[in-house]
């Protein structure tokens, strides 16, 4: 049944990489059911494909015999999965209370002019991606935000321009 | 962090895993539990419920499940919180350390460490500390030539601040939506995958081999009031020197708040703090001369200990605005299942953008007020919104001047 398209696409399922199977094999170990196994296996996917296709979608819940719908309703609540592309770097920013106490909402937004995007877009050269992220713990460094695996401190404007620049060189 | 974790050689150098030996060379199960129940430890997640007795309701003997998991909640995301990644940053093997006691205790062969997926820094000092503790021994099968068996699963977070909800954070755990679950029957009895398990918190399970290590006696007398032991304490906000401290359970929040953190920067003076995270109730310069223990905050103070981590307000920022944004976190954090929350926080939300743009009246007041009852506890299927009410209800009484400036002047006051 999960060979099936999903209602809202006609999409099929993709091919799973040797990498990607492999992961997951390894995961299975770890889980007593596939269905544990189903979110880290699109934690997995993604880290390979910076997102979660429909393709992506399809071809997991075939691996794992998972209904469709139950992996679709799980991919959706987490918010750390991506069912939409994204850009090369995924930006996390900090909205939460101590950084807007200390003006962490003044550095966002002098970030989303600088980039031209707000929340939730990403920047037409498909460079950058902002999301707001809850507490990153890390408060007494605040305002903070995450550049994919990066997290950066004691935001200030001209540092985010010194951040910014660097993940663009790095990328060129 | 001020300095890279102690691997294991430097950590056994500082006594660490002597807990270990001490229980290999012959305290039971039942010797440790009775040990943990009579040190007085309290969980350091939030709740502050003892930590004996939770483990004590884990079913026992042959008719019960063979199978139980320990799960520790390292899913830290609650607003200003930030001591966990502390601890497991810069003390990875206390932890572990901690987990060996707590799954021996309740007879678990099988532990899983929940932890945030943003926490990159910690997956590595977790990953490096695992593999040493495996080599060494303390974990794998027959832990210290005993019959014990232990396997640890480090297991990295999708998102969702719901999933801190013990329930939900098993769900989450199983892969599926991070939905509370009903309660009874509790995790002790019926956790993950239906079997007997115990969630605890990074922070409480770092008192456990000091406890073991140098006894209850040691223990109790660290603490300078009622409660026993030490707690990490955090300062966040516009304080000189911001940060987290561990101290004895007892000091006075002037000690931590002038002493360690410095007091206000130039120029502020204090308004308010939440003295544990963004779910407790908001207390007054007033209470500065309270002890920093579990009953004193929550019988003079009017609020919560929690997660132990203050979040200060300045006198030059808008306490509605600082509602606003814990009301904003609430509403985007709440899971949607039952009606109050998912319908409630978007509500009080949207309240608090129109007070933002200058159009907040005195029939928005009242419906926030009648909001903090709607939400609050009992009203609702898990303790998130009741999380939320409190910052609010408390809010709503303290700066109540404010709330009516914004309608009065049809602005932020606090806005140039």
């Amino acid at each position: 049944m999960s060979s099936q398209v999903i209602a809202s696409t006609k999409s099929r399922a993709r091919f799973l990489t040797e990498a990607e199977v492999s992961e997951i094999e390894h995961e299975k170990t770890l889980y007593p059911d596939n269905q544990a196994v189903g979110l880290e296996a699109l934690k997995i996917v993604q880290n390979y494909q910076g997102w979660v296709s429909d393709e992506s979608l399809l071809a997991i819940a075939e691996y794992l015999d998972l209904p469709v719908a139950d992996l679709e309703g799980v991919a959706t609540f987490f918010n750390l999965i991506y069912r939409q592309p994204v850009g090369k770097n995924v930006i996390l920013y900090c909205d939460s209370v101590s950084c807007w106490i200390c003006r962490g909402d003044e550095i966002k937004d002098y970030l989303s002019e600088k980039l031209g995007i707000d929340y939730g877009q990403t920047t037409a050269d498909k460079e950058f991606t902002l999301i707001p992220v809850p507490c990153l713990g890390d408060c007494n460094n605040a305002p903070v935000m995450m550049v994919g695996q990066d997290l950066h401190r004691n935001l200030t404007k001209d540092g985010i321009d010194e951040i910014i620049d660097q993940y663009r060189n790095t990328n060129a | 962090m001020s300095r890279p974790p102690l691997d294991i050689g430097a950590y056994e150098a500082n006594d660490g895993y002597q807990s270990l030996h001490k229980i290999a060379a012959g305290m039971s199960a039942a010797d440790v539990l009775e040990t943990i129940k009579s040190s007085g430890l309290k969980g350091r997640g939030g709740a502050g419920f003892p930590t004996g007795l939770k483990w004590s309701f884990v079913p026992h003997g042959e008719s019960s499940p063979q199978q139980k998991y320990l799960v520790v909640n390292a899913d830290e995301m609650e607003p200003g919180t930030f001591k966990d990644r502390l601890l497991m940053e810069g003390d990875p093997h206390l932890l572990l350390e901690g987990m060996i006691i707590s799954a021996y205790t309740i007879g678990a062969s099988k532990a899983y460490i929940f932890l945030r997926g943003e926490y990159h820094g910690s997956v590595k000092t977790l990953k490096k500390a695992i593999a040493e503790a495996y080599e060494k021994g303390y974990l794998g099968s027959n832990i210290l030539g005993t019959e014990y068996d232990l396997d640890i699963i480090l297991h990295t977070s999708a998102g969702r601040y719901i999933c801190g909800e013990e329930t939900a954070l098993l769900n989450a755990l199983e892969g599926k939506r991070a939905n509370p679950r009903a309660k009874p029957p509790f995790p002790q009895v019926s956790g993950l995958w239906g079997k007997p398990t115990i969630v605890n918190n990074v922070e409480t399970l770092c008192n456990l081999p000091g406890i073991i290590t140098y006894g209850i006696d040691w223990y109790q007398g660290l603490g300078k009031g009622a409660d026993a032991g030490t707690k990490m304490f955090g300062v966040s906000g516009r304080v000189k020197n911001p940060g987290v401290w561990e101290m004895p359970l007892g000091v006075t929040i002037r000690e931590l708040l002038e002493d360690k953190a410095g007091g206000m920067q130039d120029g502020l003076g204090l308004k308010a703090f939440l003295p544990g995270g963004g779910s407790t109730d908001f207390m007054l310069p007033e209470h500065l001369d309270l002890a920093l223990d579990y009953d004193e905050i929550s019988q003079k103070g009017g609020s919560r200990l929690a997660t132990g981590t203050m979040i200060v307000l300045d006198d030059q920022t808008c306490p509605v605005g600082m509602i606003g944004n814990l009301m904003k976190f609430f509403a985007h954090e709440s899971c949607g299942f039952c009606t109050p929350c998912r319908d409630g926080l978007p509500w009080v939300d949207a309240i608090f953008r129109d007070f933002e743009a200058g159009r907040g009246s005195e029939k928005d007041l009242n419906i926030l007020r009648e909001q903090v009852e709607y939400m609050g506890p009992g009203r609702t299927f898990c303790a998130l919104a009741p999380g939320a009410t409190a910052p609010l209800g408390s809010g709503l009484k303290y700066f109540e001047d404010d709330f009516k400036e914004h309608i009065k002047q049809k602005r932020c006051t606090y806005k140039n």
